[in-house]
């Protein structure tokens, strides 16, 4: 776990007077599964937001698999597969359809299209779901198709924005076993932001950020060890200041 | 960025943009029969009210519905711009924007193929329109139908563009109600889309005539109706252009992640 899959070095982002991120450093490794821990309005979704090159950062630099999102943004962006907070699929298309342009705006080719999708389906159980309307799908396995559609470029980094959000404990149980799976297949690097905590136990390392800030980070087990709290729920509420 | 995934995404964003329009039965329904009002009732109704001099293109003295015929293939054109600029606050709305922006293409051309789409789907109902007039035996010449495709395509690009510009500044899809009353409807009638400008003058509303001088829209009209008998506005082309090329720059301007449109008021997380 030594090759660095994403660097984030001294990262701000400002809006207006309200500082969402303050000198803000982590590195993601090759093949590891990290925890971005923080309560709301922590500002992880605005890592997220700098991360994906909706937003560029005040002040820092982040580094995807060797390209400076700033100066080489496509190539950097090449790399990375997102599930969004906010759902994004196109609920009046149908789940392959919302599949091949998410593939044709990444350039695959069309010859390995429809292969890979049936790949992705198959693996998340939804294969027989491709022709239906996203919209006739449940909560859950929207995410699973947005999920789906995050890896089907093969990237080198899956970025998941609090993406268990209003799920069902099942359903979220299944996205963080898949996603750990998929982790350890393979040599994907994933960075799992949430503020449920259980989410995290499993996880190789886990980042806590709090008003912006990134206040500790560690195997969950060394969280609990630093704290001396017995669950890492607790050992996040004591980093938090909430206890 | 390599001519194939360019081409692919193009295909991508424009056949999304193609099967929403299918699916949306009424819409072409919708677009032809607000023009289609227009030409055979009002024209009809206000034809011997409106007396047309010969003016330029004209040779002749013509009747009052092909004089409005290239003002309504532009308001085909305004609506259709207005209402990618809607999809376009939509798509924000429900999240897709990032979908788009985060794909690893320049941010200038995946809203170039964004433009694209939407004025595809404008010619194609400019064109369904003419059928309709020539339907209705409304005289516009044959030759016209393709001489003017290019003054047609650019002046649904710079509707559009101005579109995209918009919907930078729509903070949310309620808003977009303002935007019908103070972009579509003063452009339209600020223009030379229903009268021939000069008729403004000789009325004495000076104010109304120098607003239709500087009114893109109006531009957009004149290179349409110049194009129809083979013949270029010089005039209407430098600022149909003109417009074109800054509203897209500005567009771009906005999209830019510096200036974070996507999410001014980020959430909390």
């Amino acid at each position: 776990m030594t090759e660095i899959a994403a660097k984030v070095s001294g990262v701000g982002k400002s809006y207006g007077k309200t500082k969402a991120l303050d000198n803000v450093d982590m590195a993601l490794h090759k093949g590891e599964f990290v925890a971005l821990l923080g309560p709301n309005g922590a500002g992880k979704t605005t890592l997220f937001h700098l991360l994906t090159g909706l937003f560029v950062p005040d002040q820092g630099s982040i580094v995807i698999q060797g390209h400076d999102i700033r100066r080489s943004p496509e190539r950097a962006l090449a790399g990375i597969g997102v599930v969004f907070q906010q759902p994004t699929l196109d609920l009046d298309l149908s789940v392959r359809a919302n599949l091949v342009y998410h593939c044709r705006l990444h350039g695959i080719y069309s010859s390995i299209t429809s292969d890979r999708i049936t790949d992705e389906l198959q693996r998340l159980g939804l294969a027989n779901r491709a022709s239906d309307k996203a919209r006739s799908l449940s909560g859950g396995n929207r995410r699973k198709v947005e999920l789906a559609r995050a890896l089907l470029h093969d990237p080198a980094i899956l970025l998941m924005d609090e993406a268990t959000v209003g799920l069902d404990p099942a359903s979220r149980a299944t996205l963080v076993q898949y996603v750990l799976d998929r982790c350890e297949q393979g040599d994907i690097s994933v960075l799992w932001a949430t503020h449920l905590v259980d989410e995290a136990e499993r996880a190789h390392r886990a980042l806590v950020l709090h008003e912006g800030k990134l206040i500790a980070q560690g195997t969950p087990e060394r969280l609990i060890a630093q704290t001396q709290r017995p669950t890492l729920a607790e050992a996040f509420l004591d980093l938090t200041g909430i206890h | 960025m390599k001519s194939n995934h360019a081409l692919q995404a193009f295909t991508a964003v424009g056949g999304r943009e193609v099967i929403k329009f299918l699916h949306q039965k009424g819409r072409l329904f919708s677009a032809l029969v607000r023009p289609a009002l227009w030409l055979l009732v009002f024209a009809v109704g206000f034809q011997n009210v409106f007396g047309v001099a010969v003016l330029p293109p004209y040779e002749t003295y013509i009747e009052y519905q092909v004089y409005i015929a290239p003002g309504l293939m532009g308001m085909v054109l305004l609506f259709n711009g207005m209402q990618s600029s809607l999809a376009m606050v939509y798509d924000r709305e429900m999240g897709l924007m990032r979908l788009l922006l985060t794909a690893p293409l320049p941010r200038w051309y995946l809203l170039l193929c964004k433009l694209g789409a939407g004025t595809l789907l404008s010619v194609l109902q400019v064109y369904a329109f003419l059928i309709l007039c020539m339907l209705f035996r409304v005289d516009i010449p044959w030759s016209g139908w393709i001489y003017a495709l290019p003054a047609i395509v650019l002046s649904g690009l710079m509707l559009g563009a101005l579109g995209l510009l918009l919907s930078v500044h729509i903070k949310q899809l309620e808003n977009f109600a303002g935007t019908m009353n103070f972009v579509i409807f003063p452009m339209f009638f600020i223009s030379s889309a229903l009268y021939p400008l000069w008729k403004l003058q000789e009325a004495g509303a000076e104010i109304v005539y120098q607003l239709a001088r500087f009114n893109p829209f109006a531009h957009a009209v004149e290179l349409i109706r110049f194009a129809l008998y083979g013949q270029v506005n010089g005039v209407a082309l430098t600022v149909v252009v003109g417009c074109l090329v800054s509203f897209f720059a500005l567009a771009v301007y906005g999209y830019n992640p510096q200036r974070g449109v996507l999410m001014r008021r980020p959430r909390p997380g």
